[in-house]
């Protein structure tokens, strides 16, 4: 193989895929990772750090994989990274290190993304654990929520040695990562749980079963429980529905409830005690990633799955990868085309969804060419379960009940974008919170700003 | 882990449980609700707050054992442990925003049915408290069902009745609040909670009494904190989440026939996972659902 094509990732076979929960992407094994990795340059310059919102020195860990050196390769991303098994697997890398690299100029760009994975995974299979803080600082922090954004500002402000405690409001820790991203692209107990005991063997105490806002305000966590600064990382957790007629019939869900079900109460398995819905025709409203993560869920619970998106092909908000591995899989595309009604039978269950062609305009303000109704060209798809994917927007429990902290217009936690500093003294804000629904590693990058901004506000405090 | 102080059966399969949970003891109101697991494998189940003392960190909860996971619940003893006890969750009573000299203006009739008598209990108690009076009308199949009567009595004026007419008034909630209306008590304000079919029954008659009625709805839920989007249901035709804007609305404006039929969306696979536990190995068929 010459240089400019990429080792190619294994995977699982398509079609045997299609009906089990297991992970897609076997990954790379040492032979097919130091081989990758010969083809990273080193740019003295490189470019690839800037692309990683967590600035991860890649050429650096790249060179000790050459080496065979995993250990070394795993604590150079782990100064920049605490959950790189997880980013690794999906971190939209072709827009972020590997749409910088150099070698995709002519070619394919390095497989940073494997590699991180293959490190990550390597080194918790060897045993071998993030460094922590030589000093304690002897101040508290809390951190609201254990998605990406809380978990990488609290294994930042622990190796910084500060007393962190994460809060979280579900029975377990791991947000986005555990109730959303399902199985077979993330792996929950091999992957995610143990990424989470790294942070926690920094020190990070974790208490779950805590709703901010609800069990105790942010004014009672300062006043009260004596933490100096909060971090808010709370997610987009509200799932958003059309409002057309229908809606409510037994059968729609929001995909977060499809896939909370799944993923959270692993609700796949025969033998959990968390039922959820195994539909013959799904319909899937949306193009998200979460979009084809409830498709591929539902195809993988039995279901012939249709995603209904109002733009076409290439306007799909989800990764290439992602669509590319529901195609596979036999997911069946309704482009260009949306929901208007949905008709339920005689007992209140889905049977239909009338939908309505779309042909696209002029671009809106996103730079998306936004899609016109075509007058008269509905039809109808018949399906047992509709599965509404349209974003998600933040909870407002937190801002309710937190005075003095300012929200825009979309419920988001106004936060400045390099200390992740709110409108009230103390409380820091970012990740999906403050931006609206978005990606694991931007949330990371607002986490990692965050813990900077909070060391700096503590130490001239 | 949240352990369990005490577990008491009231009446066949309806039992009370008093829980170490400090933080939903000390922030919780009447009418909000908590959750729990009984286990690292259980379903959350949201439940209502019975009774709470905020020194000792305690929150008491009545349950009616109807599935898998509240006979599993129901199994429990003192000295057990749940494995999460998560709240409080959904908005305070509206009663708790109203000034105390407005509510003693106002006659106040909760109406209790079933297992829905234990969220009233919060409600009139905490009135008590404030020295404003209340009538309660608790409505049960049959005398044997009626739960926490002592404890009512030092907190209201209280009335029972029965649809079978073995104690206190005969017949229905609604029979029995149409004749304390027509003895004279003319109520400005309404609560019920209790199932469904009941909530719908009670709203049609104050609607025709002109009382207004707040009703606390129980629909089904996943993670109770708004991100699922299961509790839906149409208040005033507009979407509400029962969890996060509820669990009490307006009466006369939520949509029950859609609400109840909401209810039944997992009940053949809830009846399933209850067939298989209680028949555990033995479990050939029965269900619908298995060959």
């Amino acid at each position: 193989m010459d240089g400019f094509v990429r080792v190619p990732v294994r995977e699982q076979d398509a079609k045997e895929r299609a009906t089990n929960f297991k992970e897609v992407c076997l990954g790379y094994n040492k032979e097919e990772a130091e081989k990758e990795a010969l083809r990273c340059l080193n740019c003295p310059n490189p470019k690839c750090v800037q692309g990683c919102p967590v600035s991860i020195n890649i050429p650096a860990f790249i060179e000790q994989v050459k080496k065979g050196n995993v250990e070394g390769a795993y604590q150079e991303i782990s100064k920049a990274s605490a959950l790189p098994a997880v980013c690794g697997r999906v971190c939209p890398q072709e827009s972020q290190c590997e749409g910088q690299c150099v070698r995709g100029i002519k070619g394919d760009a390095v497989s940073i993304g494997k590699l991180e994975r293959y490190v990550a995974d390597t080194a918790r299979e060897m045993g071998i654990k993030p460094e922590g803080a030589k000093e304690k600082k002897g101040k508290k922090v809390a951190v609201i929520g254990s998605g990406p954004s809380g978990l990488t500002c609290a294994g930042d402000l622990a190796k910084m040695g500060y007393d962190v405690t994460i809060f979280e409001a579900l029975h377990e820790a791991g947000g986005v990562l555990v109730y959303g991203i399902p199985e077979f692209r993330l792996p929950k107990d091999a992957v995610v749980k143990k990424e989470i005991e790294n942070v926690k063997s920094l020190g990070v105490k974790l208490e779950t079963d805590v709703v901010i806002g609800k069990s105790v305000t942010i004014d009672e966590l300062m006043e009260k429980e004596g933490f100096e600064a909060v971090f808010i990382g709370s997610g987009a957790g509200l799932p958003r529905f059309m409002n057309i007629p229908g809606e409510q019939s037994m059968g729609v869900f929001s995909a977060n409830e499809y896939l909370t079900r799944s993923n959270l109460m692993k609700a796949f398995d025969e033998n959990s005690r968390t039922p959820i819905m195994k539909a013959k025709k799904c319909v899937i409203v949306g193009g998200g990633n979460v979009a084809m993560d409830a498709a591929r869920t539902a195809l993988r619970l039995g279901a012939e799955v249709h995603v209904v998106y109002r733009r076409g092909e290439e306007e799909l908000p989800a990764r290439k990868e992602e669509v590319h591995h529901a195609k596979e899989e036999g997911i069946i595309f309704d482009l260009l085309c949306n929901p208007v009604e949905i008709h339920a039978d005689e007992n209140g269950w889905v049977k239909s969804i009338t939908c309505i062609r779309m042909e696209l305009g002029e671009p809106d303000e996103s730079g998306r060419r936004s899609p016109v109704e075509v007058p008269g060209s509905e039809f109808d798809i018949e399906c047992d379960a509709v599965i509404m994917s349209l974003g998600t927007s933040p909870n407002p429990l937190i801002s309710s009940t937190t005075a003095g902290l300012d929200v825009n217009r979309r419920q988001c936690i106004v936060a400045q974008e390099e200390t992740g500093a709110t409108s009230k003294p103390g409380v820091f804000a970012g990740g999906d919170a403050v931006t609206g629904a978005a990606t694991v590693i931007l949330a990371m990058g607002a986490g990692k700003a965050a813990a900077k901004g909070i060391d700096e506000y503590l130490q001239n405090k | 882990m949240f352990k369990i102080l005490e577990a008491n059966e009231l009446t066949t399969n309806i039992f009370q449980m008093i829980v170490e949970a400090p933080r939903v003891a000390s922030a919780c109101l009447p009418g909000q609700f908590l959750i729990i697991r009984v286990d690292e494998e259980g379903e959350r189940i949201p439940l209502t707050i019975c009774d709470y003392d905020r020194e000792k960190g305690t929150v008491e909860i009545v349950v009616q054992a109807i599935g898998a996971e509240t006979y599993k619940l129901k199994s429990l003893k003192a000295g057990d442990s749940l494995a999460d006890v998560v709240g409080p969750l959904g908005k305070p009573s509206d009663l708790c925003e109203e000034s105390i000299d407005e509510l003693k203006k106002k006659k106040i009739v909760f109406i209790a049915g079933g297992v829905g008598t234990a969220p009233v209990y919060p409600q009139a108690k905490w009135l008590k408290e404030q020295g404003v009076d209340c009538d309660v009308i608790i409505g049960a199949k049959t005398k044997d069902l009626v739960i926490l009567e002592d404890r009512f009595k030092k907190v209201c004026n209280l009335h029972i009745t029965t649809d079978d007419g073995s104690y206190g008034r005969n017949g229905m909630v609604t029979k029995a609040l149409q004749d304390l209306w027509d003895e004279g008590n003319k109520y400005d304000h309404c609560v019920a909670i209790g199932p469904m079919i009941m909530m719908k029954f009670v709203c049609k008659l104050t609607e025709e009494l002109g009382i207004p009625t707040i009703v606390s709805m129980n629909p089904i839920m996943v993670d109770g904190t708004g991100m699922c989007g299961a509790c839906r249901l149409t208040v005033d035709g507009q979407v509400k989440f029962a969890c996060v804007d509820g669990p009490e609305f307006d009466g006369h404006k939520v949509d029950f026939d859609q609400a109840m039929n909401r209810m039944k969306l997992y009940k053949t696979e809830e009846g399933r996972l209850y067939l298989k536990a209680q028949e555990g190995d033995t479990h050939h068929g029965g269900c619908g659902n298995c060959n």
